[in-house]
């Protein structure tokens, strides 16, 4: 995964509370493998009509080149479904900006690079006056921790440890396995102190 | 460690390997239990070339996919392709799989603790975010995305950072009718579906100490939907009576070993909480969703709420809910008829839940079609062994294999456009039960008493000299 700092691109408003996992894609399109990529799915039943014909009336299907969406409270809440983000960032996706995320959706999104900022009530109210007449150009600083919209400067919340990540685009397998003296340790130490924690064998 | 601690606390250092200094810990997992949906996290383990580092900690159990009907005729190719590919893996890497045809087999969050997999003190990760379910028991048990299940495949370890601690105590005695999943969604209705984001939920209190396992699991299942990834009780002699003797439970001296560790699982009466709800019993209604999130929930006996009078920030959330589920503001929920109705699911699939369902349906016929499906094999064999089954058939509906079913739909259980359910589920998402589908969420009792009377009923006047 690679890392990245800033990102300048088109932000869309989406103003909707609870955008949920399954929104974002409905379960009968997560068999697929991710090679077949996932963004036509974003969305797919808000998007599209039962024909899978995209709606025209809806605001993802009038513009191209979305980088950034512009959502409601508890975006990706429900599901564990990392399809979830695949959706969005198959789409061309690389932030969300939101007063609130799902905690899993989160950690998902910044496992595949995607920015979950969480931004204040009245920030939210600045950000969705400023796009509710059309897509506009937000840039976003992963190190200050600002977002720009025009001559608006925004703070957004983020973990500290996300932050980092997101940047340095880890691979999380990499890193522990530089632990792997301390994992040993640690189960030798479990196994000795607390036996009953390995399921029997009898089965 | 000095001071107060809280269950949460002692779970977490009990199995911190490493903090970091961005705060974040490297916790190690005992058990981690994967499904036909963890085919992308096998996927970049292959990629890797990575093997599973503890496959004697790994647990495979086909449930997502499972279809419920007619199982072992031939199967639609997508599903059938999903069951062969976590069998396959499965077989790669070593790992024991309660596949389809396994005497065992059923829904991931009921299997775990059926078999004894699920322990107090335990570290339960699965690629599913009902996870929280095995909380009941007082393990550290929390959802997470394929990255993370291929980490925990490659490693047995996950990064978490701590979240923060948060107490609901409920008090006092539960009316008739009234069940652990009342009290879910009566907290999520007044806290709101971000209520807890960001929190680990320990549920403490007089209600919680006299539910039994199957209600504990009930609740923590839904602690995701009130936004808190972790949901725990602390064990008691309630758990270690349900453990004693689950196959794959300590045995002989590992036995007497972790009922005293387990013992020790308890928040000090000293410790503080960043956030502390108190609910009385008393003020608990059976309970159903109205809207399209979790926290649209109304007592029974209330009328759908105007969106106008909601705050502010959920008027539009509201309206668009209403529009989708085809509902009028300012009626009654009681009374609004539905099309079908579904029993079952990691929320409320369970032998207590069957018979609170027929505790209603004895002796009545149903209005409306329907399906049940017990949340495993082996609680479909015990229910079958008290007759249960026959309540459910001879009052009209349709008794089917385990599997999540209906809940999710995966497997081809669908809710039609526009047709609405009443279900013992944990989501009534836009689509989740189906593209188009109409979800009204309620506890096994209350399904029931919707399937008699073709409408949302309460369930209260309908278990009037009955044994409930």
């Amino acid at each position: 995964m690679a890392g990245w700092t800033t990102c300048t691109g088109t932000a869309l408003l989406l103003p909707l509370d609870n955008i949920d996992t399954d929104q974002l894609i409905p379960a009968r399109f997560m068999s697929a493998p991710r090679s077949q990529g996932y963004g036509s799915y974003l969305l797919h039943d808000l998007r599209r009509d039962a024909n899978s014909e995209l709606l025209a009336d809806f605001p993802l299907n009038q513009h191209d080149g979305v980088r950034i969406l512009v959502a409601g409270r508890n975006f990706g809440s429900g599901s564990s479904r990392e399809a979830a983000v695949y959706t969005l960032v198959d789409a061309g996706i690389t932030a969300v900006i939101a007063p609130s995320f799902g905690d899993i959706f989160s950690s998902n999104a910044v496992n595949n690079g995607l920015l979950p900022a969480r931004i204040g009530a009245d920030a939210a109210a600045t950000l969705y006056r400023l796009l509710e007449n059309g897509p506009t150009e937000i840039s976003i600083d992963l190190a200050t921790g600002r977002l720009h919209c025009g001559t608006t400067e925004l703070r957004f919340d983020l973990q500290d440890s996300w932050r980092t990540k997101l940047i340095n685009g880890w691979d999380d397998i990499d890193l522990t396995l530089q632990h792997a003296e301390a994992i040993r340790d640690y189960a030798k130490t479990r196994h000795s102190t607390a036996p009953w924690a390995w399921p029997t064998t009898a089965n | 460690m000095s001071g107060a601690l809280t269950l949460l606390d002692r779970l977490w250092a009990m199995h911190e390997i490493l903090l970091r200094e961005d705060g974040t810990s490297l916790l190690w997992v005992d058990r981690h239990l994967v499904h036909e949906g963890s085919h992308h996290a096998f996927a970049k383990l292959k990629d890797r070339g990575a093997q599973v580092a503890q496959p004697a900690l790994t647990f495979g159990i086909v449930d997502h996919y499972a279809p419920t009907r007619n199982r072992g005729t031939e199967m639609a190719p997508d599903i059938a392709r999903m069951i062969k590919t976590l069998t396959l893996n499965a077989e790669a890497h070593g790992i024991r799989l309660f596949d389809l045809f396994d005497p065992a087999q059923g829904i991931v969050h009921v299997v775990g603790p059926e078999q004894g997999l699920t322990l107090p003190g335990l570290l339960i990760n699965c690629g599913d975010s009902h996870t929280s379910t095995h909380g009941a028991l007082g393990a550290l048990a929390f959802g997470i995305g394929a990255t993370e299940v291929a980490h925990v495949l490659a490693t047995q370890t996950i990064w978490q950072k701590k979240p923060a601690a948060m107490r609901i105590t409920v008090e006092g005695d539960l009316g008739p009718g009234v069940s652990a999943k009342d009290i879910a969604l009566h907290w999520i209705a007044k806290l709101g579906v971000g209520g807890a984001q960001g929190h680990a939920v320990e549920y403490a209190g007089s209600t919680i100490r006299g539910l039994s396992i199957e209600g504990r699991m009930t609740l923590c299942n839904l602690s995701i939907e009130g936004g808190a990834r972790f949901g725990m009780v602390a064990p008691d002699d309630t758990t270690f009576a349900y453990l004693n003797g689950r196959p794959f439970a300590p045995k002989g001296a590992d036995w007497d070993m972790a009922c005293a560790a387990w013992a020790e699982l308890r928040t000090d009466p000293d410790a503080r909480f960043d956030r502390d709800v108190n609910i009385q019993a008393a003020d608990i209604a059976p309970t159903v969703t109205w809207g399209t999130s979790p926290e649209q929930a109304v007592p029974v006996d209330a009328d759908i709420p105007d969106p106008a009078t909601l705050h502010s920030g959920k008027a539009s959330a509201a309206l668009a809910a209403l529009d989708y589920m085809g509902l009028s503001a300012g009626k009654p929920i009681a009374g609004t008829p539905v099309d079908q109705v579904f029993i079952g699911s990691c929320t409320n699939g369970r032998i207590e839940d069957l018979r609170a369902a027929c505790a209603v349906l004895a002796g009545r016929k149903t209005k409306v079609p329907g399906i049940v499906s017990p949340g495993s094999a082996l609680i479909k064999a015990q229910a079958e062994q008290e007759g249960l089954d026959r309540i459910f058939t001879d009052a009209g509906l349709e008794w089917v294999a385990s599997g999540c079913s209906m809940c999710v739909g995966m497997n081809g259980d669908l809710v039609a456009p526009g047709k609405r359910c009443a279900s013992s589920t944990n989501r009534n998402f836009q689509g989740r039960q189906g593209r188009g589908a109409r979800t009204h969420l309620m506890s096994p009792a209350m399904v029931a008493a919707a399937a008699v009377t073709g409408q949302i009923t309460d369930v209260r006047p309908l278990l009037q000299g009955r044994a409930a």
